[in-house]
């Protein structure tokens, strides 16, 4: 593929809720096995941005590429369905809500998809379940529901759900803003482990600290355009732009770190 | 009170008691696939059905059950559409509960959490696949308690079926007191016999509702 | 025999008076409906247990019974107790005692959601339970009601078709009678449906309206 090592790429990305621009022009890569936050304030757009990436809100214009196959095709209805779907398959996503199926146990939760759109055998499907859950410290739970488990739990299996279709890269809508304080660390954990194991990440977050120790890449984003990206150390201790700067002073100073 | 006349009649009464049980049982059922289908045809995609829809439950539900009966049982010959009491009672009720359940239904698919569905759609899983194993779920728990209602309403909602002369509960109690000038004994008798069933159904609603909930 | 509707002109004031009584009739059972159904709501929740016990097995057996029974029972039973009333007050009297029973059951829950805070402070201030519930319960329980109660209205508005069987010539006793002259039942049942889907969103356009302005209003 001409651009293999541009593993996830959005090319002019524009999106437009009446008259209100939420994402004006953004263009941006992630290499294969790289991390990346995107940061900024609420109503910025990166939110909208990360939900393009598997066409949960369409783009009103631009591209959004996987692997070397654009995922927002134009098609008809009927194939266009068709081929989402293969692609959603290979882009995990995480929710700040969870969403985890609350009439599902832990196990089915994690494998009816797998079971549905890939064909596998309960034997197989068993043995995803115990792997995925077991990965983020959730197997002793695979026979509870989800109503039955903490957030930071409840987050673990979303996470292992996501895992379980085996994705090339995944994504994070502020996982851990619905958490109570206490119960962020354990889903932060996870991610850690699955950056450590070189897993692609596009992470939304409002926490500094852990894009900082985590990522290879930050963006800042604000007002619908990327305003300045680089390592973590370089944005977050020597911003370039203003707006970057009085973003970090009024972030930072919340939570007393610096 | 005059128990020996209870006494006398009340088998005529239970006899009666079984035709609105058939009844109620048949529109219910019936009007469960309207409803289905309505409810389906107001949440598609296309603007054509979605229309049909809304008009099926706006019509039905804006005008009084007894006219679309009478409109039914005696208007229906001059369209072609020959009836007997018994079969107009079961379509025009069944027709009709149809719409109030539709209601009820989409109510609940809508009312599940749109983060379930995006969910869903997040993995891979197709719009239909979707609401058949994310969303139909979720919401014929949320729908259990509502139909209840609807289904407690059509009980009673048979005895329309009188005013065209079958012979069901209310039609029995309304030539009893006709003939023996009893009306509280014949009212407390068919009252009774009514109150047993709808009683009876609601414990059953309220136990499938038990069952089906979520830890 | 096909349908033609050029019979239909002839009778259009017949149908219209009988529309009229439709209003009438839901309006009347409808004001009964709304003042029974406070009255018995609070009867339900502080009558002693000498008026409440018997209130509730009256009310269980109301809502448990069909409507048409009721109007049977309250029709001929007033005529066996000597009582002989006109077909359109012992009409609204049903209707409107069943819907009362229904609103009562919405006030209830209504009045025991206003804080009871509402009924301590009107104590207080050293007005007796049956002002505190009159001047400051009751009017923010009825405010909560209103969406409510006024589906149970447009319900009766279709309920009132009913009262035709005990001979109170509203709307579909008038086309009856028609049909009685005409023999075109399909034609006259139409057009009545047509009536009552006019007044149905008539009703509901000023509900939604009501609805509107109480939800400002709090």
């Amino acid at each position: 593929m001409a651009n293999s090592e541009k593993f996830v790429e959005i090319r002019h990305a524009r999106k437009s809720y009446g008259s209100l621009e939420v994402l004006k022009d953004i263009s941006l890569s992630v290499d294969r096995g790289e991390i990346v936050a995107i940061i900024g304030p609420s109503g910025s757009g990166k939110s909208t941005l990360l939900r393009a990436i598997n066409d949960l809100d369409s783009l009103s214009g631009g591209e959004v590429w996987l692997d070397g196959v654009q995922i927002n095709k134009t098609l008809g209805h009927r194939e266009y369905e068709k081929h989402i779907n293969a692609m959603r398959q290979q882009v995990g996503m995480v929710f700040q809500h969870f969403n985890l199926f609350p009439h599902m146990s832990v196990r089915d939760n994690v494998t009816m998809a797998p079971k549905l759109l890939k064909g596998i055998s309960d034997k197989e499907a068993e043995a995803l379940a115990i792997e995925q859950l077991n990965h983020v410290g959730m197997l002793e739970r695979i026979d509870y529901y989800p109503s039955q488990l903490s957030g930071g739990q409840k987050q673990r299996v979303a996470i292992a759900r996501a895992l379980a279709m085996k994705p090339k890269v995944m994504l994070f809508d502020e996982a851990t803003s619905a958490l109570d304080p206490e119960l962020v660390e354990e889903v932060n954990q996870v991610m850690k482990m699955l950056a450590e194991e070189h897993m692609t990440m596009v992470i939304v977050t409002h926490e500094m600290d852990f894009a900082a120790s985590v990522c290879d890449r930050v963006i800042f984003m604000d007002g619908g355009v990327v305003v300045e990206e680089g390592a973590p150390e370089q944005v977050f201790r020597n911003p370039k732009e203003e707006r970057t700067r009085a973003f970090l002073r009024k972030h930072l100073s919340v939570h007393g770190k610096g | 009170m005059d128990v020996d006349l209870i006494l006398k009649v009340y088998p005529h009464f239970i006899k009666a008691a079984w035709v609105t049980v058939e009844l109620s049982v048949l529109t219910i059922l019936l009007g469960l696939v309207c409803g289905a289908l309505a409810a389906a045809a107001r949440l598609s995609r296309f603007a054509i059905l979605r229309f049909i829809g809304a008009a099926y439950v706006s019509v039905l539900r804006g005008v009084p059950a007894l006219i679309f009966l009478f409109l039914l049982y005696f208007g229906g010959p001059q369209i072609g559409i020959q009836l007997s009491a018994f079969e107009a009672g079961v379509i025009g009720l069944g027709v009709n509960i149809g719409a109030y359940m539709a209601e009820t239904m989409r109510g609940a698919i809508i009312s599940v959490d749109k983060g379930q569905a995006e969910a869903a759609r997040t993995l891979g899983l197709s719009r239909f696949q979707a609401f058949r194993k994310v969303i139909l779920p979720q919401a014929m728990r949320l729908m259990i308690r509502p139909l209840g209602v609807n289904i407690n309403a059509q009980i009673k909602g048979t005895a329309l079926v009188a005013a065209i002369s079958v012979v069901e509960l209310t039609y029995t109690a309304q030539r009893y007191i006709g003939s023996t000038y009893k009306p509280f004994e014949m009212f407390l008798l068919a009252g009774a016999l009514y109150l047993f069933i709808i009683t009876l159904t609601g414990k059953g609603i309220a136990y499938l509702d038990r069952k089906v909930r979520l830890p | 025999m096909g349908l033609d509707f050029s019979v239909v002109p002839d009778y259009l004031d017949v149908i219209f008076l009988g529309a009229l009584w439709t209003i009438a009739i839901t309006v009347c059972a409808g004001l009964l409906s709304f003042f029974g159904g406070i009255f018995f709501a609070v009867i339900a929740l502080y009558g002693n247990a000498a008026v409440r016990l018997p209130f509730r097995f009256f009310e269980w057996l109301f809502m448990g019974t069909p409507l048409l029974l009721q109007l049977f029972l309250i029709y001929f039973g007033l005529v066996q107790i000597g009582i002989d009333l006109p077909a359109f007050v012992a009409g609204a009297i049903g209707l409107g005692l069943h819907f009362a029973v229904y609103n009562s059951e919405l006030i209830q829950t209504a009045i025991v959601s206003v804080d009871k805070g509402q009924m301590e402070a009107a104590r207080t201030l050293g007005l007796s339970r049956g002002q505190a519930l009159r001047k400051v319960v009751i009017p923010q329980a009825v405010r909560d009601v209103i969406p409510p109660i006024g589906n149970n209205m447009i319900a009766l508005l279709k309920d009132s078709a009913l009262v035709s069987v005990i001979g109170v010539g509203e709307l579909t006793l008038s086309s009856q009678l028609a049909i009685g002259r005409t023999y075109r039942p399909f034609e006259f049942y139409a057009v009545a449906a047509a009536f009552y889907y006019l007044i149905n969103v008539v009703m509901e356009a000023v509900l939604r309206r009501l609805e509107r302005k109480t939800a400002l209003s709090r």
